[in-house]
């Protein structure tokens, strides 16, 4: 009961934020220079095919309007048309996001497992040559940004030592075995292992660029948590009842040192979705990380106002997904 | 017959100071010794010490620490643990701190049987059923089920009672059992933990600064100051004629319910000069 008014609260102010966001970007867009039309004409054009132009995609109205022609039309589900492909915005959005939804769960996965095994050696290991080498790799981890993790996994492992392809999510010929376009998806579910390892050789560097900084993280907070609650009561009273200590570790430790670490996960999981736009450009991914650097370069406003209205719903649902799992974990949050 | 004999037990800080100078004290099987001290004199890092928790800090740089018979210093980590795993059990100080927020109550009191000691799921439930109800726990199945956070401090503190006799180990060190509960709770606690002991002939190291509570669970009674036993002794024959004089003051120093107008008198400088005095040629002798 109490889960579901929760729920409800939460997607209320969901609602509320998107809007905020909608009107933020639909009035940016539109006040920063640059012209789609100018963009869409060859040089030379007459100011009468300009106006004929402008008035065609509705630029002549003020913001205002304009503003409430477009979310009459996305409360119908009509995002409205991309100038420069001249697709539905909704389409060329949904075909897209599968495969930024696959590449950040993929980074997340890698930080997690990355940044968890880290952690808990740390934790191990304490105030051993371990634990130092653990905060060494923290502290390189978290200095170098992930779109120059791209740069230096692209010269090591597609140029120094070329193991991985280093541009598309899969081979062109591969992708027409696909239904769907949740490619991983799919290629685990129908057990595709051919079609899996290539989808994985191709998304396994720009994941890792994208992971490594939140690896970091999660090792750097998770390792520290882990720490303090070794000197908790309920610990040294596990040890006594003859536990050794990475068993005392992972069921006594752990399921405590986790809450803090995932509300730091949260927040640094939709940065990480953020970092997709540049990672998927060094990497020719096509995600919609690259579909909206296209779009902004082409001052396609249609386009880039669907695609940030999806960032942000989708960090929303993140949010409260983490939330949500915060609460599944904490006893003390949990009621009957 | 003694089953736990602890000789000559030095442990320091590194490059520290001293903790324990050469502890010695034994426990007979089923025997209930209560260990007495004031706060800072070592007390609970003997019963650490045994259990083999003492803090990363601490080093034991001398003695012997035998569990029926067998050195557990001499022992791999491995080996030392499964022993005191097998043999030992503790119930700490404090039951608000000492049950783990993020588990359920039953298996913190079944995972020693079950994945220490190898039983069966279902019998280690019932077991530990059939102690909750021991120690009065109303509704033990609903209890079980429940979250530390759902439990009061005496119920925390009789589940951990409970868990340390679930696997019927052979001695118990109780560190301050009653020290963070309010003083009517105190009084059931002690009686329990008393019933418990004779019932299942555990033997118990009771660690305290509160004669009175000594008075009410032990037989026998270990006096420590500075990190060394100064009396050993029966716990009547203690409160007729203490032994060492720095016991006479502690007993003199005790407050009396049924004389509440006397003043409270500390330990005389005199008595305390003489202790440290010994403490201090030990130091000397030790470098």
């Amino acid at each position: 009961m109490m889960f579901a008014r929760r729920l409800a609260f939460r997607l209320a102010t969901t609602a509320v934020t998107l809007v905020g966001v909608a009107v933020i970007v639909f009035v940016v867009i539109r006040v920063v220079p640059g012209n789609p039309i100018a963009m869409m004409l060859p040089p030379g054009a007459t100011e009468a095919d300009i106006a004929r132009l402008r008035a065609l995609y509705g630029f002549d109205r003020s913001i205002a309007e304009q503003f409430l022609i477009w979310a009459g039309g996305v409360l119908q589900g009509d995002f409205g048309t991309s100038i420069t492909a001249r697709r539905p915005v909704l389409e060329l959005v949904l075909g897209r996001l599968p495969a930024t939804l696959e590449l950040a769960t993929l980074a997340l996965c890698i930080a997690v497992v990355l940044g968890g095994s880290l952690a808990l050696a740390g934790a191990r290991w304490r105030e051993t040559r371990t634990e130092a080498a653990v905060d060494v790799t923290n502290g390189i981890g978290l200095s170098v940004p992930d779109f120059l993790w791209g740069l230096i996994l692209i010269l090591l492992f597609g140029v120094v030592w070329p193991l991985f392809p280093i541009s598309g999510r899969i081979a062109p010929a591969l992708a027409r075995e696909f239904a769907t376009n949740f490619y991983l998806a799919e290629a685990i579910l129908r057990l595709r292992l051919d079609l899996l390892g290539a989808l994985l050789a191709h998304m396994l560097l720009p994941a890792l660029a994208l992971a490594l900084p939140l690896a970091a993280i999660i090792a750097q907070l998770l390792k520290q948590s882990l720490k303090e609650t070794m000197h908790l009561d309920y610990v040294t009273l596990a040890r006594t009842k003859g536990f050794a200590e990475g068993r005392v570790i992972r069921a006594e430790a752990l399921p405590n040192a986790v809450l803090p670490t995932l509300t730091l996960v949260g927040v640094q999981f939709t940065f990480l979705i953020g970092g997709t736009v540049i990672i998927e450009r060094l990497f020719s991914y096509e995600g919609l990380g690259n579909l909206a650097i296209d779009a902004v370069i082409n001052r396609d406003l249609p386009l880039i106002q669907g695609i940030v209205i999806v960032f942000a719903g989708l960090f929303t649902l993140i949010n409260l997904g983490v939330d949500m799992l915060y609460a599944a974990l904490n006893p003390r949050l949990r009621r009957g | 017959m003694t089953f736990l004999a602890v000789e000559g037990l030095t442990v320091r800080i590194r490059r520290g100071p001293w903790l324990l100078r050469g502890v010695s004290l034994a426990v007979a099987a089923g025997e209930a010794r209560g260990l007495v001290g004031e706060s800072g004199a070592g007390k609970s890092m003997i019963g650490k010490a045994i259990l083999g928790i003492l803090p990363r800090a601490a080093e034991v740089v001398s003695g012997r620490i035998l569990l029926d018979g067998t050195d557990l210093l001499r022992l791999s980590d491995r080996d030392r643990r499964a022993r005191i795993g097998r043999l030992c059990a503790l119930i700490p100080q404090d039951p608000l701190t000492a049950l783990n927020p993020a588990r359920r109550i039953g298996p913190q009191i079944t995972d020693r049987l079950t994945d220490i000691l190898g039983w069966d799921r279902a019998r280690a439930q019932a077991r530990a059923a059939e102690l909750l109800a021991e120690v009065q726990i109303a509704d033990p199945p609903r209890v079980l089920k429940s979250y530390p956070h759902e439990l009061s401090g005496g119920m925390r503190q009789r589940v951990l009672i409970a868990a340390a006799f679930a696997a019927e180990p052979k001695l118990i060190v109780a560190d301050e059992p009653t020290t963070a509960l309010d003083v009517t709770v105190q009084r059931e606690v002690l009686r329990l933990i008393a019933g418990m002991q004779a019932r299942h002939g555990t033997a118990l190291l009771f660690v305290t600064h509160d004669l009175g509570v000594v008075s009410k669970v032990c037989r026998r009674l270990s006096v420590l100051y500075a990190g060394k036993v100064v009396e050993d002794t029966d716990v009547r024959a203690f409160f007729r004629t203490p032994g060492h004089p720095y016991s006479a003051a502690l007993l003199a120093a005790t407050p009396k319910y049924t004389d509440p107008d006397s003043s409270l008198r500390p330990v005389p400088s005199a008595v305390i000069d003489a202790v440290r005095a010994e403490v201090a040629a030990w130091d000397a002798a030790h470098g």
